[in-house]
């Protein structure tokens, strides 16, 4: 370091160096930031705007124009559209379908998931092109003759029947993602945990399951996900049993602008939330379940 | 290797044990299959017998109804035309930004999460958020009234041109994030060799774009497509935000006929029509996948 630095001085002293790679890596990486800027404002400005529309005075959100900072705060929005009629028993029931969905979907789809990836089977790959098949289609288009089904055996207007339908949504991306999990597990420690006399179920449940356990949650919070943001069946498959999400469209028409825009950031809460939690799953959830 | 393994211990145990091998694995998917099969292909049979039921048995009543309506022809237009425009500038913005992410730029953890929120931010969300800015009194034409531009009804149906813009920037800001995280996985799982080896040649950015990078994320790129424009056939709730029915789109249209109009029957005919493109671009898929795979390095 000592022998290096006189040696610059001096070499700068005599040559001129040439400094424009330099700089033209400087250049290149202020581009690079402010690309990466502009990218970030087009992708944060909007969640901004809403929250400043659902956190401002409905008084403030008649005005024109309207004000880009929040300095006429006030809950009299938010509060006001979680106490209109519809949207707490639409929260409730949005709760109960997603959580019902996510049990669901992971007692169904957690023993294929892990019959895919300790099994050899006939039909093994059969079955995950189903799957792949089944996770490509729009089966939420599916929900007016399921609504007719479901109103000859009376379960029209239920949370179950939303459940149902939501499961069978998630469940193909639900059985991929496990199955990719159970993969991460070595099979040798389930072998250690038979030697020492674990059954099948034991080894499973004491060994496999608590290391499977984050990325079976991780699986989990997207299936929540999913179902939650979920409108179409929702809407046609309930009446009176709306979720959230079916509450805000089928009173999109007839509502003050306010009540969307307060409905709109508070459907977006989970979205934001969920990908702070997840977003070292990421890239492994969309990397390894798509292909 | 756990795959083998178990092969050949099947193999070694012969007939009898192979078959106890079989039936747990059958046991452990079977409910899924089930289930898959009664949510699936029962409602699609009975939408069948929904769409083609008939006064005097089965007919092309419904089917007339639907394609004879006058929202109809615009759906399957601004449809295609929204998949058409959307695609391509979608996947342009997402390899740009995952591009960017891969340069690795200070605070690059920070700009993975900002620019992959969206990905779990609702259809119907993402619409009622772009509706706070388009709107008459909303934040865009709050923005230009400063700088002296005149209020402009952007979700007029009067103005055709600026309520497809609104829904396609809509549509780009949710939609975008997938495509880019499934860009940055390919991405990752490009060896660096490749690219330091086109580096030591000599290679600029743009060559090392076209023939290192491009050619090596074709699978991912594949499979984001495909999947983007399965799911773009059902973009609805957006427009619904936005501008109700003024833009009708095939599944919005499913929904009004269901709900406003109280025709089950030509709601089923519509859910088919989406249904059956959507299947016709998922065996595109599963085709373009198979060889998509066979043709990469592995």
């Amino acid at each position: 370091m000592s022998t290096l630095a006189p040696s610059r001085t001096e070499q700068s002293d005599d040559v001129p160096v040439d400094l424009r790679p330099l700089r033209r890596l400087k250049r290149n990486r202020l581009l690079l930031q402010l690309a990466c800027v502009a990218v970030s404002l087009f992708m944060v400005v909007p969640f901004y705007l809403i929250a400043v529309a659902a956190f401002s005075s409905p008084a403030a959100m008649n005005e024109f124009p309207l004000r880009f900072l929040p300095t006429a705060f006030s809950v009299e929005t938010m509060s006001t559209f979680l106490s209109s009629t519809g949207v707490g028993a639409g929260l409730i029931n949005s709760l109960i379908v997603a959580v019902g969905t996510l049990a669901l979907s992971l007692v169904v789809g957690a023993p294929a998931g892990y019959a895919i990836a300790r099994y050899v089977f006939k039909g093994r790959d059969q079955y995950q092109l189903f799957l792949l098949f089944t996770r490509a289609l729009p089966i939420v288009v599916l929900s007016v003759p399921l609504a007719e089904l479901f109103l000859n055996v009376g379960m029209y207007d239920t949370p179950l029947a939303v459940v149902l339908l939501h499961t069978a949504l998630t469940l193909p991306t639900t059985i991929l993602v496990t199955a990719s999990v159970f993969l991460a597990v070595p099979v040798d420690v389930e072998e250690a945990a038979r030697i020492f006399g674990c059954g099948p179920l034991g080894a499973f449940g004491r060994v496999v399951l608590p290391l499977a356990l984050p990325g079976i949650s991780a699986a989990s919070i997207f299936t929540f996900v999913l179902s939650w943001n979920e409108v179409l069946g929702a809407t046609i498959l309930t009446l009176n049993q709306r979720t959230l999400p079916a509450t805000v469209l089928s009173s999109l028409s007839d509502s003050p602008l306010t009540f969307r825009f307060a409905g709109g950031f508070f459907l977006i809460v989970p979205a934001l939330i969920f990908i702070a939690v997840m977003r070292k799953y990421l890239i492994n959830m969309w990397g390894t379940t798509i292909r | 290797m756990t795959r083998t393994e178990l092969v050949r211990e099947g193999a070694r145990g012969g007939r009898a044990s192979r078959s106890r091998r079989l039936s747990p694995a059958l046991l452990l998917i079977s409910p899924s299959i089930i289930l898959m099969l009664l949510l699936f292909a029962w409602p699609m049979v009975a939408g069948i017998l929904q769409a083609f039921q008939s006064p005097d048995g089965l007919g092309l009543d419904h089917i007339e109804r639907m394609v004879g309506d006058g929202q109809f022809g615009p759906a399957v237009r601004n449809t295609l035309l929204l998949i058409v425009v959307l695609l391509p500038v979608q996947f342009v913005l997402a390899i740009v930004m995952a591009l960017l992410l891969h340069q690795r730029p200070k605070g690059q953890g920070l700009y993975f999460y900002l620019w992959a929120v969206p990905i779990a931010v609702s259809d119907l969300a993402a619409g009622l958020v772009w509706l706070a800015i388009f709107t008459d009194n909303g934040y865009l034409n709050s923005a230009l009234s400063t700088i002296g531009v005149g209020p402009v009804s952007w979700l007029s149906y009067t103005n055709p041109t600026s309520q497809f813009t609104a829904i396609l920037v809509a549509e780009l800001w949710r939609a975008t994030s997938l495509v880019m995280v499934i860009v940055v996985s390919g991405l990752q799982g490009i060896p660096k060799d490749y690219d330091e080896a086109a580096n030591v040649f000599g290679a600029t950015y743009w060559t090392r774009l076209r023939h290192v990078w491009l050619p090596l994320l074709k699978p991912s790129l594949q499979v984001a497509l495909i999947l983007r424009t399965i799911l773009a056939f059902q973009t609805f709730a957006v427009a619904q935000a936005l501008t109700g029915q003024d833009f009708p789109l095939l599944v919005g249209e499913t929904y009004r006929f269901y709900t406003a109009l109280q025709n089950p029957n030509v709601a089923s005919a519509l859910a088919l029509v989406v249904m059956f493109v959507s299947m016709a671009a998922a065996f595109l898929y599963l085709r373009v996948l198979r060889d998509g795979t066979k043709g990469a390095a592995r």
